[in-house]
């Protein structure tokens, strides 16, 4: 049977509200499991989510643009967010930062074009005694050196981890 | 916590897991009924635990200044100009959302509190764009009366020099300039709590927040429905409505045209308020000598197309009743001849559908179509029962489709020349008067749709002074009409003009009989939900005027007529929620919806400020004025007999009033492409 990807998006968000409920109160596990799986919420989704909780669209794209790890634009698999206070700073966080780019090949607040990766800021990731920090999506890495930005960026490359594995499910 | 009632009469959206710890110790308290003596100012007073220091301050008659506080709505205390001194504590406090749970001493205007208010002040002021002089709330402003009232004389921390936004002008209805935005979120708790229409939040964060609309489309492609009340509670000029005046100028000045306006009838109990009076001083007749000094060639009374409407939308409710009747029968015979003869219920099932096609079951209940907000709510919120929607134009609509043929025919000026502009209390009207299938005539019924707020500025500007003008009648061949077509403006109107036109043309006796001086109480009030039944016991002879519609009105003998009037899309919500439960309002037979809460006289085009009070107030003139008509029901208005006898010739819902008078609908949805 042919179903198109709106229908496919519906049926999956009609199981996660099963999941989660169809409270107002079920919004952020709801958002938060569609960046997990989709890796972005659009206008369609929201409007999606809106009905089923009974709640207004426009409330949804508020919460939506309120928080920075829900985004209403595509971004990558792997989002990188690299701490830039002053302590991570003050331990080398520049060279990390270069490191990055250079290997990713992008500036930060881009996506590579394979949209494996996004690279971006983070403001204090509360490891300030063993920074340089760095969150790979749910994931944190302290006192990274651009050696072991390399092989992080590997490791992911070559993971099959839960997002892999959740792309395989769909296609 | 689930009882928990906003002011207007719905619980709060709040998830249940983060609502209100503060209301709850307020509900209970009160329910306790515990006293607390408080001090503010050095003057004390007891109020019930849990009352706010704002409350209990005005209580006293101390003034504390607020911007996002409005009665209607539920609080913010996002804007911070109420802030207070509380004894002891080391922040100054939110006087609108501090509930008293202890007697505590209150200082409303020390050095520290004025300090504070005017340094918000100074804030807002930094972000707001745009000249008083040129804005249309100048000497109607909140943000600056209260700049005033602090005395800011200079922009301490800069201003804007250039527009930050782009104005949203794509509505007919309305325009947003979000320039001069103070974020106070009146607007989001209208559009979200008071209409659930969920339009407008605030969208971003921090020094990047603004109000929005979903995907900050512009608002004609979103769910707006046009109906203004966002702008009625707007306290600056943030929002307000697609102004026409200079059209309409325009149309006067030009010696070929030939401009008439027709006023309805909440405007004339409101325009009172933008000249300095009191709410609740009926200006009609005042009103008329103004307009012609304004230089409207003719000024005609809509009240006369809302007593067309009631004839035609009661027709139209008695046809749809007789064919489910029929349907009824049908459906009773055919069971009864398939339980005995299966094998001829089919043949049977043909035969009947010769002269009714039962298939397809009467939408009932009938919904009244005279609120272009409410039929936009419904076109989008619930497309599936526009069927429901009576065809009939509202007043406005009609009365342009007949000033273009009727009126242009009688008087020999060529419907070309005829510009049409309608009073109105509503915004929603001045997008109901471009949609595109509004042009029955060949030419656009209406050409423009003024506020009452929009033509209190043209009286002014002709330097008239209203209260003291003379009185003078409308114009004929409409005359002057009845009490009926007046309570249009108020909730339940509609209803009460329909009871009143109904119940005699079907029982040939006069509803006085039944409801002291035609008042039918049960269906007036300002409760969200209305419901009332309408026994008819005997029926009288079928009147002339529908007479080629109905032979008898025996099958009506016994019934009873269910009815309900909601106002405020909430409630309206509320009802067609139920509605599709199969609950109480699945079984009535004509529901009065109103988009705007108090119906017209609360409408989006109305003078801003608006309260309970005013709108209490801006009834009682209506019903007023009603009681003050000799003629009080629309089928009595000689000038609309006439119409029928003269062009109408087929009577109602005959060929040609179908094709001026009735429309039809769109199903738009909620998704947004």
């Amino acid at each position: 049977m042919l179903v198109t990807e709106q229908e496919r998006l519906r049926d999956d968000l009609v199981k996660m509200t099963d999941r989660f409920g169809r409270d107002r109160s079920a919004l952020m596990p709801i958002l938060q499991e569609l960046m997990r799986t989709r890796y972005h919420i659009s206008e369609y989704s929201m409007q999606v989510i809106a009905d089923l909780l009974d709640i207004h669209p426009v409330e949804v794209s508020s919460v939506v643009s309120f928080y920075s790890f829900l985004e209403d634009k595509q971004r990558g698999q792997f989002v990188i967010r690299l701490c830039r206070t002053i302590a991570c700073d003050m331990s080398g966080e520049g060279n990390v930062a270069r490191q990055l780019v250079n290997d990713l090949g992008i500036e930060f607040g881009g996506t590579t074009p394979d949209g494996k990766f996004t690279l971006g800021w983070a403001n204090c990731l509360g490891m300030c005694d063993q920074g340089p920090a760095m969150l790979v999506n749910e994931k944190i890495y302290t006192q990274v050196t651009p050696e072991k930005v390399h092989s992080i960026l590997e490791e992911c490359r070559s993971t099959f981890g839960v997002h892999a594995t959740v792309d395989k499910e769909r296609c | 916590m689930s009882d928990e009632l906003l002011p207007h009469g719905h619980p709060t959206r709040a998830p249940a897991s983060q609502r209100g710890r503060t209301a709850e110790v307020l509900e209970h308290a009160k329910a306790l009924g515990k006293q607390i003596e408080v001090t503010i100012d050095g003057r004390a007073i007891t109020v019930p635990l849990g009352t706010t220091i704002l409350e209990s301050a005005q209580q006293l008659g101390i003034r504390i200044p607020t911007l996002c506080y409005h009665q209607d709505l539920c609080l913010a205390g996002v804007c911070r100009i109420c802030v207070v001194e509380v004894e002891g504590q080391r922040a100054l406090q939110a006087s609108c959302s501090y509930p008293i749970t202890a007697p505590i001493h209150v200082k409303t205007h020390t050095p520290a509190v004025r300090k504070a208010r005017r340094h918000i002040l100074d804030l807002m002021l930094a972000n707001h764009y745009g000249e008083c002089y040129t804005c249309n709330r100048n000497g109607n402003c909140e943000l600056q009366s209260l700049a005033e009232e602090y005395g800011v004389d200079y922009f301490r921390f800069g201003r804007m020099e250039k527009p930050r936004y782009e104005i949203d002008l794509s509505s007919h209805a309305l325009v947003r300039d979000m320039n001069k935005c103070v974020l106070c979120r009146r607007c989001v708790r209208t559009c979200i709590d008071l209409q659930e229409v969920g339009v407008l939040e605030a969208i971003d964060r921090g020094n990047r927040i603004k109000i929005a609309t979903f995907g900050d489309k512009p608002l004609s492609d979103v769910v707006c429905i046009n109906c203004g009340q966002c702008i009625n509670r707007c306290p600056t000029g943030a929002l307000r409505a697609n102004d026409n005046t200079d059209e309409v100028w325009q149309a006067i000045d030009d010696p070929t045209k030939h401009v008439v306006i027709q006023t309805a009838p909440s405007p004339r109990a409101g325009i009172g308020e933008c000249f300095g009076l009191p709410p609740g001083q009926p200006m009609t007749f005042r009103m008329n000598t103004a307009l012609r000094y304004c230089g409207f060639d003719k000024v005609f009374d809509t009240n006369f197309a809302a007593d067309l409407t009631i004839i035609e939308e009661g027709t139209e409710l008695l046809l749809r009743l007789k064919a489910a009747m029929a349907n009824d029968e049908c459906r009773m015979m055919n069971d009864e001849s398939a339980l005995q003869h299966p094998e001829r219920s089919q043949s049977q099932s043909i035969h009947n559908s010769s002269f009714i096609n039962h298939n397809f079951p009467v939408p009932l209940p009938q919904f009244t179509s005279c609120s272009p907000g409410w039929v936009k709510f419904a076109e989008h919120f619930y497309p599936e029962y526009l069927d429901h929607v009576s065809t009939c134009k509202s007043p406005q609509q009609m009365f342009g489709a007949l000033l273009k043929t009727f009126y242009a025919e009688k008087t020999g000026v060529n419907p070309r020349d005829i510009v049409t502009v309608a009073l109105m209390p509503c915004s929603a009207k001045k997008f109901e008067c471009n949609r595109p299938e509004m042009c029955a005539s060949g030419y656009k019924d209406i050409d423009y749709g003024l506020t009452t707020r929009e033509l209190a500025k043209m009286i002014r500007e002709v330097g008239v002074d209203l209260p003291n003008m003379p009185k003078s009648d409308f114009d004929d061949p409409f005359g002057t009409a009845t009490g009926s077509g007046v309570i249009f403006g108020v909730t339940g109107g509609v209803m009460e003009s329909a009871i009143r036109t109904v119940f005699e043309l079907v029982t040939g006796k006069k509803v006085e009989n039944l409801f002291d001086h035609a008042e039918v109480v049960p269906v007036r009030g300002f409760e969200g939900i209305r419901y009332a039944e309408l026994p008819i016991v005997e029926v009288g002879p079928v009147p002339a005027i529908i007479s080629h519609l109905f032979k008898d009105w025996n099958w009506l003998k016994g019934a009873t007529l269910k009815v309900a009037v909601a106002h405020g899309t909430a409630n309206a919500k509320r009802v067609m929620e139920d509605i599709k439960a199969g609950g109480k309002f699945s079984e009535c037979h004509f529901i009065e919806f109103m988009a705007c809460p108090g119906g017209c006289l609360g409408g989006g085009g109305q003078p801003i400020p608006t309260s309970p009070e005013i709108r209490a107030a801006r009834a009682k003139a209506i019903y007023d004025e009603d009681r003050s008509y000799t003629i009080r029901k629309s089928h009595e208005n000689p000038a609309l007999l006439q119409v029928y006898a003269d062009f109408l010739t087929d009577g109602p819902c005959g060929h040609r009033s179908h094709k001026l008078l009735h429309t039809h609908y769109t199903p738009r949805g909620k998704y947004i492409a």
